[in-house]
């Protein structure tokens, strides 16, 4: 175990604000990639199905 | 021809669809396992301290970047040579996925960069053709929306992913080829890895969840892409849609 405290495990060892922003920056843009990948999904079908005139 | 048989988009549409959750869950529990060895059990590192572990997403997002342009420049050229409408649709699927990886490699490199190095950005070899890398993706998405013949998109498409490709090579080898600042490579193919056993595995199951995760979203726009062009035809009629409240 490297950590003794949620504190400590936070802190990174004085680099938490270099290790935090690249974890939450991958996590945001990958979870905003998939939220897009199923709308446009969503989107695609439900035009594909529309009533034609 | 039954090597073709999940060539057609019908075919391709159900079969990915059925495959779909099956990628998420591993995703979920290849990232889960990575991060945990990561964080709890790879040691500290001797020299960066803590600052290390973003390795575990940098090499990983950078290795995808860089074989997702191959799958496109592969998928497109065979989409131009044999006609093949799924393998253009592959391909203009891959495109946003690789994009995506490439910022976060830039992104990572950029926040470990600052303590290991004392500076965000410089412009080596291997930061540079990286750069050059996401201004290929971003130049194919460009031209590929702005022609609205599908199949002219493609093609245009196809001949910037066939001439870029030149481009991965020299971001792999360009830690060997020029004296960068960015380290040489700790994992490959011909050498015993430079680094703890901890530390290589939580980068290779991050490096599986991050395969799983591509195969999902690649395949979710892939969908999406087959419905935006077979629309009107009796397949995607016959559809179930949960959203509109129809039956199977």
């Amino acid at each position: 175990m490297n950590w003794n405290s949620a504190t400590e495990f936070f802190a990174m060892g004085g680099y938490g604000f270099y290790v935090w922003s690249a974890y939450a920056a991958t996590a945001g843009v990958l979870a905003l990639e998939a939220w897009l990948a199923l709308r446009r999904r969503r989107r695609a079908l439900a035009a594909a199905q529309e009533p034609q005139p | 021809m039954k090597l073709f048989t999940f060539a057609a988009p019908s075919r391709f549409y159900a079969l990915s669809g059925r495959v779909l959750p099956w990628l998420w869950i591993s995703a979920a529990v290849l990232a889960y396992a990575g991060l945990y060895i990561g964080f709890f059990v790879a040691p500290t590192d001797a020299q960066q301290g803590e600052a290390y572990r973003i390795i575990f997403i940098h090499v990983p997002a950078a290795w995808m970047s860089m074989v997702i342009y191959l799958a496109m420049a592969f998928w497109a050229a065979l989409g131009w040579v044999l006609n093949a409408r799924m393998a253009s649709m592959l391909a203009r699927a891959l495109a946003p996925s690789g994009m995506v990886f490439t910022l976060i490699a830039l992104w990572t490199g950029a926040v470990w960069g600052k303590p290991a190095w004392g500076t965000w950005w410089v412009w080596d070899a291997r930061l540079t053709s990286e750069l050059i890398l996401l201004f290929l993706y971003i130049g194919y998405l460009a031209l590929t929306e702005a022609i609205d013949d599908p199949k002219r998109a493609d093609r245009a498409g196809a001949l910037v992913a066939i001439v870029g490709a030149v481009n991965v090579p020299v971001i792999y080898f360009s830690v060997k080829w020029w004296n960068t600042l960015h380290q040489g490579a700790s994992v490959s193919l011909t050498a015993a890895p430079t680094m703890a056993h901890a530390m290589l595995l939580a980068m290779l199951l991050m490096t599986f969840a991050f395969w799983a995760y591509a195969f999902a979203v690649v395949f979710m726009r892939a969908r999406a892409i087959v419905l935006e062009r077979e629309c009107g035809a009796a397949w995607v009629r016959g559809l179930s849609n949960p959203a509109m409240g129809q039956a199977a």
